[in-house]
C-alpha cells in the first residue's frame, strides 16, 4: 500500500516534469515563431503589394499564400515571397522596377483572392493605393537638370493628374523653365509605371509602400486658406486702425505724411476707446 | 520463420505476390504524385487545370478547395475568409469528415514522400535509437501556433512550415525552402524515427482532430488469423493506433479508431493473412 502511493507519486511527479518540459520548449519555439513573424510584417521598401491590399499588419492574417493572385495576373508581375526574403513567406508582391502593376480595369488579382487579403471591395483600379510614387533623387532627376524628360509624367496611367508638371525659373541658366514633376497622392494608384520608364540608371522616381511615402499633418492643424474658402470669407477679424498719442493737433500718417500738424484734429485726450470687447477676444481665439 | 529478420511484408509477397503486396503503397503514390502533377501542370506545361496550392486551390475555374487549419490560424488573427474560401473550406472538412482527416497526410501531402524516404533509408542503413519525445508534442505545437497567431495578429506558423513551404515552393519557386525540407529529412533520418509526421508536424495534428469521427477506417475482419508476425507494427508510421483493434484491448472492436491512423493502407498490403481492410467505422468492411 505505502509502495504503491510512493510509486504512484513519483509517476506523477515524473509526469508533471515531462509536461512541463514539453511544455517550455514548445513555449520557446513559440516565441521563436512569433518573433519572427511580427519582424517580417514590415515590408520592404522595394515590395510593392498587388492592388487592393490591406494593411501590412491585417494582410499578413487574411493572406493564406495560395498565390491565386499570381495566378490570375494577366502580366505575370507578381511573385510570393520565398523564405529566405525579408517579408512574409509566401505573401505576394511585385517590384515595380522589374514589371509594375498594368492597372487592368477589371482587376482579376483581387477576384482571385479567396479571403480579404485583397479588398474585393475596390471595383474601380484607379481607387487602388499600392504605394506612393515620390521623386527621391532631385540631383539626378533629368527634368531637376533642365532638360525636358517627361517620361514619368507621359507614362502615367492617371495622366496629368497623379504627375503634373510644375514650371519653375531655372536660376543656373536665368533664361529657361524647370518642369518639376510632382507627385499627388490624391490620385497615385503606385502602379510603379512611372519608376519603371525612369531612363535613368538608377530610377529618381520610386514606389514606396504608403507607410514610407505618406507624412501626415497633426490632427489640429488649419490650412488657413481651405478654412476660409469653407466659410466663405476670411475668419479673421480686420486689423483695427493703431490710434498714436501725439500732442495736440498733431497727426502721424504711416506710409504717408508722416508726423505732421492737423487742421482740425480732436482735442486732446480724446483717444478712442479699446477694441470693443468680441473682437478682442475673436482676435485672442485667432490661428494661423 | 526464418532466423535471419526478413523484411516486412516478405510473407505477404510470397502469399500473395508483389502486386497485391504493395497495391495501397501504389495506389498512395499514385495519388501523391497525381495531385502534385495536377499542381505543376499549369506552370510547368501550361496546363491550368489547378490553380494555387494546398493551402487554397481552385479547380478548373469552378472547384475551390481551402486549408480549414490555414483559415482557422486566419480567423484566430481577426480575418475571415470570402465566399470562395468558405465554400472550399466547407468542401474540405467534408471529405475528410468522410475519408478520415489524417488521410490528407499519406495520400496528398508532399512533405510525407520527403519523411517516407528519410524512413525507408533509415531501415536501410540500420539506424537505430534517437532521440525521444511523446506523440503528443503535435498538439502542443498546435495549440502554439494558434496561440501565436492570436498574439501576433499574423499568420505565424506559414512563415516556417515545412508542408506548405515545399508545395508552395514544387510550384512557385523554392528559395531556401529546400533547406528547411532537408532539416525535416534529416530530423527523421538520424534523430528520431517519424520524427515530424509522427511526433511533431501541428498540420497532421489538426487534421487528426478532425478526421476524429471519420467514416472510412481501416477495419480488421480477420484479426483471429493474425500470426503475431508483426510487419503491420513495423511498417506503420503510428505503430500505437493497431493493438487495441489487434488485441481486443478492453474489448476494442475489430477497427482501428485512433484519430492518427492516416488511413495508408500499409498494414493491408504487408499483412500475410489478410487481417486488415478498408471499411466504414461501423461495420462492414469491403474495399
Amino acid at each position: 500500500m505505502d509502495n504503491a502511493n510512493t510509486h504512484k507519486g513519483s509517476a506523477r511527479r515524473q509526469f508533471l516534469a515531462d509536461t512541463a518540459r514539453l511544455a517550455c520548449s514548445v513555449g520557446l519555439l513559440g516565441l521563436g515563431v512569433g518573433l519572427y513573424a511580427r519582424h517580417a510584417t514590415a515590408l520592404p521598401p522595394a515590395a510593392i503589394r498587388p492592388p487592393g491590399a490591406l494593411a501590412e499588419s491585417e494582410f499578413s492574417a487574411a493572406c493564406i499564400r495560395c498565390g491565386l493572385c499570381v495566378r490570375d495576373c494577366p502580366y505575370d508581375i507578381l511573385m510570393l515571397a520565398k523564405p529566405e526574403e525579408p517579408m512574409a513567406t509566401g505573401t505576394p508582391y511585385f517590384v515595380a522596377r522589374q514589371a509594375p502593376c498594368e492597372m487592368c480595369e477589371d482587376i482579376p488579382c483581387v477576384k482571385a483572392c479567396p479571403t480579404g487579403a485583397l479588398d474585393h471591395g475596390l471595383t474601380d483600379i484607379t481607387k487602388a493605393r499600392m504605394g506612393l510614387a515620390v521623386l527621391v533623387d532631385q540631383e539626378t532627376c533629368l527634368n531637376f537638370l533642365g532638360l525636358r524628360c517627361d517620361i514619368c509624367y507621359r507614362v502615367c496611367p492617371v495622366l496629368d493628374k497623379a504627375i503634373t508638371l510644375e514650371p519653375q525659373t531655372n536660376t543656373r541658366t536665368g533664361r529657361h523653365t524647370l518642369f518639376i514633376p510632382v507627385v499627388h497622392s490624391e490620385h497615385c494608384t503606385g502602379c510603379g509605371k512611372c519608376e519603371k520608364a525612369c531612363p535613368t540608371e538608377i530610377a529618381a522616381i520610386k514606389v514606396f509602400p504608403l507607410y514610407m511615402a505618406k507624412g501626415r499633418l497633426s490632427a489640429h492643424y488649419r490650412l488657413g486658406w481651405v478654412e476660409k474658402e469653407k466659410a466663405g470669407g476670411s475668419l479673421v477679424a480686420p486689423d483695427v486702425e493703431h490710434q498714436y498719442t501725439l500732442p495736440e493737433g498733431m497727426r502721424y500718417e504711416l506710409g504717408g505724411k508722416g508726423l505732421h500738424a492737423a487742421p482740425n484734429s480732436e482735442p486732446a485726450g480724446s483717444i478712442p476707446a479699446v477694441p470693443s470687447a468680441p473682437t478682442f477676444k475673436a482676435l485672442q481665439g485667432d490661428k494661423l | 520463420m526464418s532466423p535471419a529478420p526478413l523484411r516486412p511484408g516478405t510473407e505477404a509477397i510470397a502469399a500473395k505476390g508483389w502486386l497485391a503486396a504493395h497495391k495501397w503503397l501504389m495506389l498512395r503514390r499514385l495519388s501523391q504524385f497525381g495531385i502534385l502533377l495536377l499542381f505543376l501542370a499549369g506552370p510547368w506545361f501550361g496546363l491550368w487545370i489547378v490553380k494555387g496550392n494546398l493551402n487554397y486551390s481552385y479547380t478548373l475555374n469552378f472547384l475551390p478547395l481551402a486549408d480549414p487549419y490555414l483559415l482557422l490560424q486566419s480567423l484566430v488573427a481577426g480575418q475571415t475568409p470570402e465566399q470562395l474560401g468558405l465554400i472550399g473550406v466547407s468542401i474540405v472538412v467534408l471529405f475528410y469528415l468522410l475519408v478520415g482527416g489524417r488521410s490528407y497526410c499519406s495520400w496528398v501531402c508532399p512533405v510525407n514522400l520527403v519523411t517516407d524516404t528519410a524512413n525507408w533509408l533509415r531501415a536501410r542503413m540500420g539506424l537505430k535509437g534517437g532521440a525521444h519525445l511523446t506523440r503528443a508534442t503535435r498538439y502542443w505545437l498546435l495549440a502554439m501556433t494558434l496561440i501565436a497567431a492570436a498574439l501576433t495578429g499574423t499568420i505565424a506558423w506559414e512563415m516556417v512550415n515545412p508542408v506548405s513551404m515545399l508545395h508552395r515552393g514544387l510550384i512557385f519557386g523554392m528559395g531556401m525552402a529546400w533547406a528547411v525540407i532537408l532539416a525535416v529529412f534529416l530530423f527523421d533520418l538520424f534523430v528520431m524515427r517519424h520524427g515530424w509526421c509522427g511526433h511533431l508536424c501541428p498540420v497532421g495534428a489538426f487534421y487528426s482532430l478532425l478526421g476524429k469521427l471519420a467514416l472510412l477506417r481501416v477495419r480488421l475482419p480477420r484479426r483471429d488469423a493474425c500470426n503475431d508476425c508483426m510487419d503491420c507494427f513495423a511498417v506503420c508510421p503510428e505503430q500505437q493506433v493497431i493493438r487495441p483493434a489487434l488485441k481486443a484491448v478492453d474489448g476494442a472492436p475489430p477497427v482501428i479508431l485512433a484519430a492518427n491512423c492516416t488511413n495508408c493502407g500499409r498494414c493491408i498490403d504487408v499483412c500475410s493473412k489478410d487481417v486488415f481492410a478498408f471499411g466504414s467505422r461501423f461495420g462492414g468492411s469491403g474495399q
